[in-house]
């Protein structure tokens, strides 16, 4: 409108964009968006805020009053400030901050500090700052590819919380056998649920959290890994979203590397259950390389991963289906050449219809099989199973493919294909046609089927309509008697 | 795959057992393993085709076992599979066979996809109905315990769904069994079979006794509401409300109430914004006196949240809350008890809490009345009026009607010009669209004087916005206007202005004058029309822009009907014919369908001519008949079906018309 009066500051940016085409483009609307924090929703419901007065230093205090000081600045700490509200309690803030470090320090560098009756102090410290309701997300379709990830605000003192956490679980000092009074089954669950966090620094510092907790608690192991399975099975059936579920695969994935074969069933069920099925998720690129883990597999499992993997291939997705062939290759990398055998045909199918893909790349990495020696060497050992589940789509696409890199590429690989054996090459070449026309005669036969079921539906439907009228109107004639 | 599968030979694929079916079974079960998952699925879902070539025996014995054992295939055929053998009983032989179905439906029960097994548990929620309660004991209910037991969860989430459908018609003991399974499915390990059992629980709880609701139902509420996961507790919210149904008052204060403040005060805002977004029905379920003392407290915390998320919940259910207290007193208990917590969301930091706000607010003025409006609403609006975000401001202005039938519309009327001028030049589109769809109920309201002082400019200036879509909604807003403010408003307001607009350098503001005369021809009528409207269209004819002169044409046809004999004939027949010769394709094209129209317009008002003539005989119809036609036309059709004949006729068919149009004139 040339009338309109300036536009508010706000959409000064977008409106110019928006007299073109009436829409925002979505990478304008992210630059007007900054960074964002948010604080946690626990905090928020909480009233009235105490003050902080220092406390003299640890190293200042005789050792006698030492342990005592600390389990006063454990508890000290225990009380939060909400970071939202960026001038509040600032000198309460930075006495904690203060007070964070010290703490930190103190058990990392000094020997004899975590006594048993510390272990109390200490484990409710920490759930006091870092067991916290996620608050909701910001953006509702958030994509962390795209997006920028909204940061948690009271970092500054979380941070050092984590911070504090690992030198306690990793100190000479430390006593699983004490902790796990403290550090139990309901610890860990509030503890995975925080993986959920928008903020990947909080993901990475939980990481390594739950890596040390999973090796220094033997009791815990089995419940870790049965939560973890229970939030992959939420993420993959139920709800789709789940922040860290590439920090939890990798600690999985390193948890399974350490297993000696024979593999246990419940990690064989992991594997069909949970690993296979989550390639079906939407945001599989995030975690794509995590999930493709683990890369040595019995032969059995590799079976059944490429038979899975067959199974959930994508329909729409090109994207994904250009990760599925790269895991595809990585698996007949090491597969033998037995296990290639019994899955060739199922899989060169696949890779038929992939390499006849409209979309170039999905095509292109298809084709690239034909570059990895140890394949060709397979495909050369079987030459007479798959030359004829690929040869009709390398045919077709050879002259109709709309790209001239794809044709060139289809066209090595039929030399390739016919150098391993050219009389079988020959002789699909010569029955390309008449195998074209018995398929569409096929089809006839199929549509006459149909036709003919059809018929007889409505035959019987009619029949049934009629004994209906019939007895209808028997019932009405005797009724009429 | 399934194609691909296997070995594993269709059972009696030899078929020929001498009856008289028309197809072996191989050749159907072949379509139903064809390696192309497309053709398998179109197979599956003419499943029921298959089954009545089959014969109900056959089907049985032979299609049914050989589905069970295909259920390893793409999750789009089971999934269309499950949902075929829902209505498959009387394909198996009626009820008395419907128990063959559930073999495959409980292998599709237990698949990991959502939505499969969701859909097989419907089918057979659907079969459960049509078996004899013996074979309800005998098959059914074995088939939820083995699912309540399954070793993967998915068998147990999918047993959640089905303890209600057996239990009203299973016997006592059996009765007994199944609470005690559905007991053990709300402990359940998983919390994904734990939120299955959370989410049933109200379906359960409806068609046990009473005794059992008291004596089981509500420890097993209690226990999920207070789960560990937010994600069961949440859900045990909205069980809450059919289980608050079905107590007493008494039992509900001493049992439910304080699981209810817990879950509105849990740590969670999950469950927190659960409570919010349901609370019309618990409002309606716990009844009006602990409404009173439990609820508004409840209520009241929501909306000060410490969530964006959950005051925008609970403020949208303002209005309701408020509507389904009782009369008695109710003005008092808004006053006091919910306006003060209103006022404060007014002014929110979060758009979405106040927009949640704004769009049921007014509803309020209707509930307490004209006093109770002017001094405590009044002032909230027009804050909402002012503020930043259009959004709430739009959901003010689209919901004046309550507030005008209270108070009338005059008290807002200072504030509300700003806020609409501002709404009218917002930079997003949609929002400018927003407002004028609610020009004409302002228009009406306001009154002409008004309308014309402040907002008749507003009206123009939208004809010339730059999104098409502005244009249009202005265009159809001015003929609403016209039909509210009557001819001689549009006569000295609207028409001058728009046609002034045919002169504009900007083609597309051109056309827009051709649109608004399509618009308005009809509230303008004749008059105005021939004398104002007609010559403006004609002179555009000579445009140099063909999207013009075709919209022109297209102009022509829409307002001929309202046209006399003498414009039609005189000035439109020529400049059509023009057109019909143009250049361009488009042009052409539309000024042929013009003329078609035209013509038939022309030979109607004839008939109506000679009607009035030969006042002997009655109806127009016949009439018809006995008007002279040109060689070749069939003098079947009446005008009405020629409508849409081929336009390369249609300049022949003027010819015709204007013969008639002769004779009819000599006579």
């Amino acid at each position: 409108m040339s009338s309109s009066p300036p536009a508010p500051s706000a959409c000064a940016a977008i409106s110019a964009a928006e007299k073109v085409d009436g829409f925002t483009r979505k990478s304008v609307r992210k630059a007007q968006r900054q960074k964002r924090s948010q604080g946690s929703s626990q905090f928020r419901s909480q009233g009235g805020q105490a003050e902080l007065h220092p406390l003299p230093q640890l190293k200042d205090a005789t050792s006698n009053e030492q342990q005592e000081l600390f389990c006063q600045k454990l508890q000290q700490c225990c009380i939060l400030f909400d970071f939202m509200d960026s001038v509040s309690d600032l000198k309460s803030k930075e006495i904690k901050r203060a007070t964070l470090n010290e703490l930190v320090e103190y058990v990392s560098t000094n020997r004899g500090v975590i006594v048993e009756s510390a272990y109390s102090d200490i484990v409710k410290m920490i759930s006091a700052n870092i067991f916290r309701t996620l608050p909701p997300s910001d953006n509702p379709d958030f994509d962390p590819e795209e997006d920028e990830p909204t940061l948690e605000a009271s970092w500054p003192h979380i941070q050092l919380v984590y911070e504090f956490f690992l030198r306690f679980l990793e100190s000479p000092d430390f006593q699983p056998s004490i902790a796990k009074r403290y550090i139990d089954q309901k610890f860990v669950q509030q503890l995975l649920e925080l993986f959920d966090s928008e903020d990947p620094r909080e993901r990475d510092f939980l990481k390594t959290v739950l890596h040390r907790i999973y090796g220094k608690f033997l009791g815990l192991r089995a419940f870790i890994r049965k939560q973890i399975n229970n939030i992959f099975l939420r993420f993959i059936y139920e709800t789709e979203h789940f922040n860290g579920v590439a920090e939890l695969l990798e600690i999985l994935g390193s948890i399974i590397n350490g297993f000696a074969l024979p593999l246990k069933a419940e990690h064989k069920q992991f594997l069909m259950k949970v690993l296979i099925p989550m390639h079906t998720a939407k945001g599989l690129a995030l975690f794509h390389a995590q999930v493709i883990l683990p890369p040595q597999l019995p032969n059995c499992l590799i079976h059944f991963k490429l038979l899975g993997l067959l199974k959930f291939w994508p329909k729409t997705c090109s994207q994904k289906e250009v990760m599925f062939l790269g895991e595809i290759e990585e698996i007949l990398d090491v597969i033998e050449p037995t296990q290639f055998k019994k899955i060739e045909e199922p899989l060169f199918k696949q890779i038929s219809k992939c390499v006849s893909s409209s979309h170039f790349q999905v095509a292109e990495r298809a084709l690239y099989f034909w570059n990895n020696e140890y394949i060709l060497s397979l495909i050369e050992e079987n030459i007479d199973k798959i030359l004829p589940i690929m040869f009709a789509s390398l045919y077709k696409i050879s002259k109709e493919h709309w790209n001239q890199t794809i044709v060139a590429l289809v066209y090595n690989v039929l030399k390739t294909l016919m150098e391993m054996n050219g009389k079988l090459f020959d002789d699909l070449t010569s029955s390309y046609k008449a195998e074209r026309q018995r398929e569409k005669k096929k089809e006839l036969e199929r549509e006459e089927l149909w036709k003919k079921l059809e018929e007889l539906k409505l035959k019987k439907a009619l029949e049934n309509q009629n004994s209906a009228y019939n007895m209808h109107s028997l019932l009405s004639s005797t009724g009429a008697e | 795959m399934a194609g691909a599968a296997g070995p594993r030979a269709a059972p009696g694929a030899a078929g020929g057992d001498g009856d008289d079916s028309l197809y072996p079974i191989a050749v159907l079960i072949d379509e139903l393993r064809n390696e192309d998952v497309q053709l398998r699925l179109n197979s599956i879902k003419k499943l029921s085709t298959i089954a009545l070539a089959l014969g109900v025996e056959r089907t049985r014995t032979e299609l049914l076992p050989f589905l069970t054992d295909t259920i390893y295939d793409e999750d789009e055929v089971l999934l269309a599979l499950a949902e075929q053998l829902g209505n498959f009983t009387g394909l198996v032989g009626g009820p008395d066979f419907a128990h063959c179905l559930l073999p495959p439906l409980e292998s599709l029960a237990t698949v990991e996809e959502t939505v499969v097994r969701d859909k097989a548990v419907e089918s057979l929620r659907q079969i459960s109905q049509e078996h004899t309660p013996v074979a309800l004991e005998a098959h059914f209910v074995p088939l939820v315990k083995r699912l309540a037991s399954g070793d993967w969860f998915t068998s147990r989430t999918s047993a959640c769904g089905l303890f209600s459908v057996c239990y009203p018609r299973a016997s006592n003991a059996v009765k007994a069994e199944i609470r005690q399974h559905f007991r053990s499915l709300c402990s359940d390990d998983t919390p994904m079979v734990r939120r299955a059992a959370a989410s049933k629980l109200g379906e359960f709880a409806k068609v046990l006794e009473l005794d059992s609701v008291k004596t089981e139902i509500v420890p097993l509420f209690t226990n999920l509401a207070s789960d560990e996961q937010d994600s069961v507790r949440l859900l045990a919210v909205e069980a809450c409300v059919s289980i608050a149904q079905l107590l007493s008052q008494d039992d509900l204060e001493a049992l439910v109430i304080p699981i209810l403040r817990q879950a509105a005060e849990d740590k969670s805002w999950r469950v927190r914004y659960m409570v919010a977004d349901k609370f019309s029905e618990l409002q309606k379920a716990v009844g009006p006196k602990i409404t009173l003392n439990d609820l508004i407290p409840a209520f009241q915390s929501l909306l000060k949240d410490c969530e964006a998320e959950v005051r925008a919940a609970a403020a949208h259910k303002v209005k309701e809350l408020c509507e389904n207290l009782p009369t008695e007193g109710r003005e008092a208990i808004i006053v006091n008890q919910i306006l003060p917590y209103i006022k404060e969301l007014v002014s929110d930091t979060n758009q979405h809490v106040k927009s949640a706000l704004a769009s049921v607010i007014m509803g309020l003025s209707t509930i307490l009345g004209k006093e109770n409006t002017i001094e405590h609403l009044l002032p909230l609006f027009l804050a909402q009026l002012k503020d930043e975000c259009p959004e709430v401001r739009l959901n003010i202005i689209s919901n004046l009607d309550c507030v005008n039938e209270v108070i009338g519309i005059r008290q807002l009327s200072q504030s509300l010009l700003p806020a609409i001028v501002e709404l009218a030049e917002d930079a997003k589109w949609r929002v400018r669209l927003a407002i004028i769809e609610y020009m004409p109920l302002l228009a009406g309201q306001l009154g002409v004087e008004f309308f014309d002082e402040k907002l008749n400019s507003l009206c123009m200036a939208w004809l010339v916005d730059h999104v098409y879509a502005i244009r249009e909604a202005a265009t159809n807003n001015l003929m609403k206007l016209v039909q509210k403010f009557g001819t001689e408003w549009a006569q000295n307001t609207i028409v001058p202005k728009v046609l002034v607009m045919a002169n504009d350098p900007n083609y597309l503001h051109r056309m827009t004058t051709l649109f608004c005369i399509n618009a308005l021809s009809e509230a303008c009528g004749q008059e105005i029309t021939t004398k104002q409207m007609l010559p403006i269209v004609l002179k555009m004819a000579g445009d140099q822009v063909a999207n013009v002169r075709f919209n022109v044409a297209k102009s022509l046809q829409k307002i001929g009907p309202i046209l006399d004999t003498d414009a039609l004939q005189g000035k439109v027949k020529p400049v059509l014919q023009k057109l019909g010769q143009d250049e361009d394709m488009d042009v052409k094209y539309f000024a042929q369908e013009a003329i078609s129209v035209v013509a038939q317009r022309l030979r109607k008002l004839d008939v109506l001519v000679k009607d009035r003539e030969e006042p002997r005989i009655p109806g127009a119809d016949k009439n018809l008949f006995l008007i002279p036609r040109g060689p070749g036309e069939d003098t079947g059709k009446g005008p009405a079906c020629q409508l849409h004949v081929n336009t390369r006729d249609t300049l022949a068919q003027l010819e015709i018309a204007e013969l008639v149009h002769f004779l009819q004139s000599r006579e």
